[in-house]
């Protein structure tokens, strides 16, 4: 694709601004233990949740990373989690993973796109 | 698999059902007027258009819609938003009968950021035509659930709940639907309960011969709902309106013109000032289309609306601008 040059070239910037302001909102399922957490990446792509499934345990951080050239927002069903604002290209969101469970999100401006998070503890 | 079957076409040799009850659906072409009397769809050449417009009566009407502006929005589909929105308005401008108003459809913004807003605001100064009536895209709400929106630019309505209103010129009823809002996961554009009771109310005082113009940015038939392309409660929206002769429904959001007549209703979808997007199921995603930059401006345009007295339908006109 056309795009992906452009992409390349604007995305350093764009994660140094995004990561600093998104990381300081980043919402939280709960505070647990991080003894050997990890972090989990899905990509947001073609208005999709890339993987739309994931399994991680208590404490890890998943982070979202927009590369869509269209805005796109991480919003829990539940509202067991706070909210993403609105992503931009290559904007990130960050939360870590609280208590065990399953957790439905989708995209609040394209609410086709849903994605499901399993917690184990 | 595409799935292609959110196309129907008549395959009559006219292309027309002349029995009362059309249901056709197919790519209207730019500059082209559609009009339906008695049933019977009509194109007619722009240049024609222009010269009914210059006849128009005092109590006839012509308006213009524009959408999609997504200022703010400068990846490869488009680098220059600002630029093509002039362009739009200095069309607009060029018009030899100006639009007594302006409806804008939605997403006037990319990103809902007050500069954003502020750019729109200051470029829309050089129109001569200075009533506009909005209603809200998924682009305009994105961090405040339309807070910031509804204060900018609802001063001149009486805006319900989330930004819903109506209003009537020269006899033709005109509701501005807000379908952006409390979407659901895994849902299409949505109305939601307190919006159609408001609906219900609002068209009941009128005669079945009022004219009726229904204008929301998300499409108020199912497009493409794989793509999130349609308004999931929108059938009870139309039930209210069954009853009147004459219902045109304006949309954007889809950034490229889709028609479809129902009955006396006629669903119309407009250009972007922006960029295009693709086909219903043509690609992976429905995401901002990038064309060669010399095809860019004969994808982008605006849709004139003309109402005459006694008419059954209104005349809807899309042109580009290339």
């Amino acid at each position: 694709m056309n795009t992906l040059n452009y992409r390349t070239k604007i995305a350093a910037i764009l994660c140094a601004v995004s990561s600093v302001s998104l990381f300081a909102s980043a919402g939280e399922m709960a505070n647990t233990g991080t003894a050997g957490a990890s972090e989990t990446k899905i990509e947001i792509k073609d208005f999709a949740f890339n993987p739309q499934t994931i399994t991680v345990k208590s404490g890890d951080k998943i982070t979202w990373i927009n590369r869509d050239e269209e805005p796109h927002t991480v919003v829990n069903v539940e509202k067991q989690f706070k909210k993403s604002s609105a992503l931009d290209t290559d904007q990130q969101f960050t939360v870590t993973a609280g208590a065990p469970g399953t957790y439905s999100y989708y995209c609040s401006v394209h609410p086709k796109m849903t994605g499901t998070i399993i917690v184990k503890g | 698999m595409k799935d292609h079957n959110y196309i129907k076409h008549n395959h009559d040799t006219d292309g027309i059902d002349r029995r009362g009850f059309l249901k056709c659906m197919a790519w209207a072409g730019t500059g082209v007027l559609w009009t339906v009397s008695g049933g019977v769809l009509a194109s007619k050449t722009l240049a024609e258009i222009s010269n009914a417009g210059s006849s128009l009566k005092a109590t006839d009407l012509s308006f213009l819609q524009i959408s999609d502006s997504h200022i703010g929005f400068n990846k490869a589909a488009n680098k220059d938003v600002t630029e093509t929105f002039k362009i739009a308005l200095d069309r607009i401008n060029a018009m030899p009968t100006p639009p007594s108003f302006l409806i804008h459809t939605g997403d006037i913004t990319q990103l809902s950021k007050p500069e954003e807003f502020d750019t729109f605001d200051q470029i829309l100064k050089s129109c001569r035509t200075k009533d506009v009536f909005y209603v809200p895209g998924e682009h305009d709400v994105l961090n405040d659930g339309g807070k910031m929106y509804r204060e900018r630019y609802l001063k001149n309505v009486q805006g319900k709940g989330s930004g819903w209103y109506s209003f009537s010129k020269n006899g033709v009823h005109f509701i501005g639907l807000v379908n952006v809002l409390d979407l659901q996961a895994g849902g299409l554009g949505q109305i939601g309960d307190e919006q159609l009771v408001w609906l219900e109310d609002d068209v009941k005082g009128l005669g079945a011969d009022t004219p009726i113009v229904v204008f929301a940015h998300i499409p108020l038939w199912t497009v493409y709902p794989q793509w999130g392309w349609g308004t999931s409660d929108s059938e009870r929206a139309l039930g209210y309106l069954k009853r009147f002769g004459s219902v045109t429904v304006l949309n954007g959001h889809i950034h490229q013109v889709l028609q479809k007549i129902e009955g006396n209703v006629t669903f119309h979808t407009a250009m972007s000032t922006a960029f295009p997007q693709p086909a219903p199921g043509t690609a992976q995603s429905p995401g901002p289309m990038t064309v060669p930059a010399e095809k860019l401006r004969s994808l982008l345009g605006l849709t004139s609306v003309q109402y005459k007295q006694g008419n059954t339908a209104l005349a809807v006109v899309d042109s580009n601008l290339s």
